[in-house]
């Protein structure tokens, strides 16, 4: 089998026997971007020169047998608002995109610890907003299922990348399904962590409250690893949170018996297609068989949760956008004659339609005369989305339900319409708007195109998720691979 | 239409942002039709609920005031549109 179809996992047994080494295996994929890349468009920077040089320290490490650990040598690459020291971090934006961070996110040191090999920086919605990358400043990265679809987003390019073998996994963020969302729509395994349970130290920001970073795979136990990996209280993060971090990949075994499933009527309603719907009920039928007990269950607050969500996010992009003035980094217009315009003029051709749209309504909301009307009431209904889904766990240990309204649609499709893109996150933003751990895993095709089950969980049950989707993954029957792409 | 389109120019004005004729037109327009579907939030009766602050129930954490390592000057300014003697450089401001 070729190594850019194969889980770290895999990988890393080939790399302790000795059947590859790190470096041959880096050029593998440098040599697959370079050759697959102009279809897919998910990188934004290849980091070919520093990628080798990394390869060859790990090489040596893993020969001498000091460095044991699953994830060295693995080559992997990361959404393109997560810092990294030296090496461009655009956000997707013109506004960043000659910014070089003089430091690395802390999920970027904790992978290099491991000896981590990163090819490079990955396309995005411009400053994750968006849901198919079409908002990018540079270009629409391709679904690699079917290159005339958008591979979701923001993170398009993370899920891309690994559906077609550009990466072993890739890192993404998730404020709203910016995960879950592209990960679903290239048939991969996407996580979308406990808010406050990885750091975002160097995680650019669009809502803080709601921003998590997590990884993107191709199996539920890649996805186990690298949440272990990159997981852990880090004092340069406020939000982040001192639990203790269990060992996941101890947990992952097939027996759900017994375990109880909730499965939310309101995320079976009209505006979910009825096919994605069969696509659950079959996996739902795989996850009964295995001993679990699936029992319908109601969240009623759930249709309330996406114009909340569009309240609170945009309010907190507003605010954290505003760093951006054109003094200390980025874009700026240099003709501008003095202050306030040099703000104006750089943030007016820095920014893209979709954030500017976002800062004028997140603005609009945190204004005198709407902030009752509108913030307050926001983070009122977010209370009764937290209090649903409470409930919820006093009865369940999971809930189930498709993780998109439907599959990929087509590049284009959605532009001219906010709020019909605004609509395929409905299932997902509950999630960030409680801060409760989500995960998305493949569970069959329509004509074609991957569907995922989204699976959630109460705060810190990462465990009993990842064991969820590990059990379903175990015995679903069938494996979900994206098609060769044909190559000149 | 309950947003006009001057209330749209000043929203943008106060986030520093200069909008084209075209733009404050289309945006408008796509303000209103993403506010009309926000305003679904106004059939709950909230009167009795508490806004949410913070999703998990942690409490503020204080460390000791000790001078840590930062970012070094030049690496600070490294970014810098323009700079000079280890300054940020704007244009004029009165």
């Amino acid at each position: 089998m070729e190594v850019t179809k194969m889980k770290a996992h895999e990988i890393h047994e080939m790399l302790k026997k000795g059947d590859i080494g790190v470096r041959e295996l880096t050029e593998v994929f440098l040599d697959r971007i370079e050759k697959i890349d102009d279809k897919i468009k998910a990188y934004i920077t290849v980091n070919r020169e520093k990628a080798l040089e990394q390869a060859d320290r790990v090489d040596a490490g893993i020969r001498k047998e000091e460095n044991t650990d699953v994830l060295a040598g693995i080559p992997m690459a990361l959404k393109d608002n997560i810092c990294t020291k030296d090496i461009n971090t655009t956000c997707s934006s013109k506004m960043l995109h000659n910014y070089k961070p003089p430091y690395n996110a802390t999920v970027v040191e904790k992978l290099e610890e491991k000896g981590a090999v990163m090819l490079g920086k990955l396309n995005l919605d411009e400053f994750a907003m968006g849901s198919s990358t079409e908002n990018s400043w540079f270009f629409t990265t391709r679904n690699p299922w079917d290159l005339e679809r958008v591979p979701g987003g923001s993170s398009g390019g993370s899920a891309a990348a690994v559906a077609a073998g550009e990466a072993v996994y890739s890192l993404g963020s998730d404020t709203g399904g910016s995960i879950r969302q592209p990960a679903a729509f290239c048939g991969v395994v996407g996580l979308k962590p406990t808010y406050g349970r990885v750091s975002r130290n160097g995680l650019v920001a669009f809502a803080s409250s709601l921003d998590q970073i997590g990884p993107i795979t191709k199996d539920v136990k890649d996805c186990a690893l690298v949440f272990q990996a990159i997981t852990g209280f880090d004092p340069k993060d406020t939000t982040s949170v001192n639990t203790p971090v269990p060992d996941y990949e101890k947990i992952l075994d097939d027996n759900i018996k017994g375990l109880r499933i909730g499965i939310p009527k309101e995320y079976f309603r009209e505006g979910i297609s009825s096919e994605v719907k069969d696509r659950i009920r079959e996996a739902i039928d795989v996850l009964e068989r295995l001993g679990a007990i699936c029992e319908e269950t109601s969240l009623p607050h759930t249709e309330y949760a996406l114009p909340a969500y569009y309240i609170i996010s945009t309010a907190e992009a507003g605010s954290n956008l505003a760093r951006f003035d054109g003094v200390r980094y980025g874009y700026r217009n240099m003709d501008a004659e003095d202050l306030i315009s040099m703000y104006s003029t750089t943030r007016s051709e820095g920014f893209g339609p979709e954030v500017k749209r976002r800062i004028i309504l997140g603005t609009y909301a945190l204004s005198s005369g709407n902030y009752d009307t509108y913030y307050l009431k926001a983070l009122k209904v977010r209370t009764l989305i937290k209090q649903d889904f409470d409930r919820a766990w006093e009865e369940f240990d999971v809930l189930v339900t498709p993780t998109t309204p439907t599959t990929a649609f087509k590049m284009g499709e959605k532009t001219k319409d906010p709020v019909s893109m605004y609509v395929s996150d409905l299932l997902t933003v509950p999630a960030n708007m409680a801060g409760i751990p989500a995960i998305t895993v493949p569970c069959g095709l329509i004509d074609g195109l991957p569907v995922g089950m989204q699976i959630m969980a109460k705060p810190f049950a990462e465990d009993v998720l990842l064991k969820t989707a590990y059990a379903y993954e175990c015995h679903r029957g069938f494996e979900i691979t994206a098609p060769e792409l044909e190559v000149n | 239409m309950p947003l006009t389109r001057e209330e749209v120019e000043q929203v943008a004005m106060v986030a520093r942002l200069e909008l084209s004729e075209e733009e404050a037109e289309n945006y408008t327009q796509e303000l209103n039709s993403i506010l009309q579907y926000v305003d679904k939030l106004h059939e709950l009766d909230l009167k009795n609920v508490e806004p949410m602050v913070h999703v998990l129930t942690i409490n503020n954490v204080f460390r000791e005031d000790k001078v840590g390592e930062g970012l070094s000057r030049d690496a600070a300014l490294d970014n810098a549109p323009r700079k000079e003697d280890g300054q940020f450089i704007v244009p004029k401001i009165v």
